[in-house]
């Protein structure tokens, strides 16, 4: 199966990566190629089996609804490429008016 | 015979009966690292001040009397996923290379809690995807049985680390064999348990319904005494299993007398060299000769493990990745007037190595609208078909004895132009993660000077059958006291 141009940039957009030209190039080839491998899976008859998501019977694991200490604001922003005023600073996401 | 020789047990007697000091032990394997690491590679950080400063700390404890505990004094390197509070946790990943964990992963406390010392940051594959070390973004970790070729990986540099006695005891992490596949390729013991068993709160996820932490060491004691350590039940990690924990080093009875092994046939196919199963085969005919009894079990589905992991653990990783995004920490590329959208994809371009990228495509391909299906679901589905042969297995048997990798390590460069080759290299290991089982890799012979790893896979939570096993088997034979010569072959 190979995937065409638009589908490997559709793709790249879903997964936030900036690609080059040369690597969308090579992402479609690459992607294609391990797709190939995945039809062996059709092979199977999974008809009426049930998918396993985890491999225990743990389901719904709940505590109290406590405070516990967290990070400090200051331990939590001390990896942070960029901080102003005790916040985490992004790019405008809102357009002004 | 130098405290480097020593096991990690050896090491805690000779503190115990006041032979050594925790700190001259520290200072040894300081002074080995020195020595070798230029060659070797397999720390992306060593920590001399921290080390000392802990082992002065201990040694002072244990003068005014206390218990330091049954690790107290031991040097563990830790790979670099697992978070160290106030030092740099890398992941082997420019996106990380500059990140400082504000908390310590619980089985570092539990190490901590144990007495034992963490030397260094072991180097790895980034974000765990790889089974050479060679996609660390900074340098490959080399294989001290030959520094041409590659230790294995993920955890390559953890297993590194312990071949060429810079540390006795290492934690690795396994998704797919990243702990048992570099144990076999470096001649070191490697563990994955029982999923759920170890915490994996401070670990850097990769695929949360794979990923688990265990122990890499020079043998099997060594091994089931660090996973006394960092087995139990944490409740930061809603997967851990709450249930009360064996004495995992009373389980090595020596006795295997009639215990059932059981050789699946599908695991001795797939481009295993003739080498391997030889070896493997000559192994299961030594734990006969101890009394156990060989089963041939068919695992029909065992061929199919390898696309489904390439479906489940990309997915997975596309959607555990998505947390770098330039704001919390971490890298961050962005130009004046760039959007949102323009910084992430920029900070992603920049920060993840290709093999990273090209998972995260996988999986964002596999899970988008219209696919999930196809892909997805249906390995999911492939995922309980391989669980129920597994199932099937153990109603003749006790324990899986297979190969754990089909070759010895390979040579650097060798495999990095086709992934799908270095796929292979996991085809042995990675049907186990599937399923969730304990499983452990240990040397069983050698080709041309390399070593060939035996896995002994059991039931769910049956760590103590796979470690009296290993350990009545390394009992009997040589191969974990050959060591490793750090040169060029």
């Amino acid at each position: 199966m190979r995937l065409t141009p638009p589908e490997v940039d559709h793709i790249a957009l879903l997964a936030r990566l900036d690609l080059s030209p040369a690597e969308r190039e090579r992402a479609g080839a690459e992607l294609s190629q391990i797709l190939d491998h995945f039809e062996q899976l059709k092979e199977l008859d999974t008809e009426g089996v049930e998918p396993t998501s985890h491999v225990l019977p743990v389901v719904n694991v709940l505590r109290h609804d406590e405070a516990r200490p967290g990070l400090s604001r200051e331990a939590a922003l001390s990896n942070a490429p960029e901080q102003a005023g005790g916040m985490f600073q992004v790019p405008r996401v809102v357009e002004a008016e | 015979m130098s405290l480097i020789e020593l096991s990690a047990y050896q090491l805690t007697q000779q503190i115990k009966n006041k032979k050594s000091s925790c700190r001259e032990i520290v200072d040894e394997f300081l002074e080995r690292i020195d020595d070798v690491e230029e060659r070797v590679k397999a720390f992306v950080t060593v920590l001399p001040e921290e080390a000392r400063r802990r082992a002065d700390l201990l040694d002072k404890r244990l003068q005014s009397g206390e218990d330091i505990g049954p690790l107290g004094g031991v040097p563990v390197a830790v790979k670099d996923l697992l978070c160290t509070r106030g030092l740099r946790t890398t992941c082997s990943s420019r996106m990380l290379e500059n990140f400082v964990a504000p908390y310590d992963a619980h089985v570092v406390e539990r190490l901590a809690a144990d007495g034992a010392i963490t030397i260094g940051k072991a180097n790895m594959d980034e974000f765990a995807m790889g089974s050479s070390t060679e996609n660390s973004a900074f340098f490959p970790t080399r294989n001290p049985w030959d520094l041409g070729r590659v230790p294995g990986g993920s955890s390559g540099g953890s297993t590194a680390a312990v071949a060429a006695l810079e540390a006795p005891l290492a934690l690795g992490s396994d998704t797919g064999g990243s702990i048992r596949q570099p144990a076999a390729y470096c001649g070191c013991v490697g563990m994955k348990p029982t999923y759920g068993l170890v915490s994996r709160y401070g670990l850097i996820a990769f695929a949360s319904s794979l990923d688990q932490i265990g122990p890499v060491t020079n043998d099997v004691r060594d091994a089931a005494l660090l996973l006394q350590t960092i087995a139990g039940h944490d409740r930061r990690d809603t997967t851990s299993i709450n249930r009360p924990l064996p004495d995992y080093l009373s389980a090595l009875t020596g006795d295997i007398k009639g215990l059932r092994v059981g050789v699946p046939r599908e695991f001795f196919a797939q481009g295993v060299e003739g080498y391997v199963s030889d070896a493997v085969r000559k192994a299961i005919d030594k734990l006969c000769e101890l009394g156990a009894e060989a089963v041939e079990v068919s695992m029909p589905t065992t061929e199919y493990a390898l696309a489904t992991y390439y479906i489940i653990a990309p997915s997975e990783a596309s959607s555990n990745l998505a947390r770098y995004d330039g704001v919390q920490y971490g890298l961050r590329r962005h130009e004046p007037g760039d959007d949102i959208i323009a910084m992430l994809s920029k900070t992603r371009a920049a920060g993840f190595g290709h093999e990273v990228q090209h998972r995260i495509l996988i999986g964002t391909h596999a899970l988008s609208s219209g696919f999930y299906d196809a892909y997805y679901s249906k390995a999911q589905k492939v995922r309980t078909l391989i669980r129920r042969d597994f199932e099937k297995a153990f109603e003749q048997c006790d324990v899986l004895a297979t190969p754990t990798a089909p070759t010895v390590a390979f040579e650097l460069g060798a495999k990095t132009d086709d992934p799908f080759a270095m796929k292979l290299a996991d085809v042995c290991t990675i049907p186990v993660n599937m399923a969730g089982l304990p499983a452990i890799s240990l040397p069983c012979g050698l080709h041309d000077g390399l070593p060939i790893g035996l896995q002994l896979i059991g039931n769910l939570l049956d760590e103590s059958t796979i470690l009296r096993a290993a350990h009545a088997y390394e009992q009997a034979t040589e191969w974990h006291k050959q060591r490793a010569e750090l040169t060029k072959k």
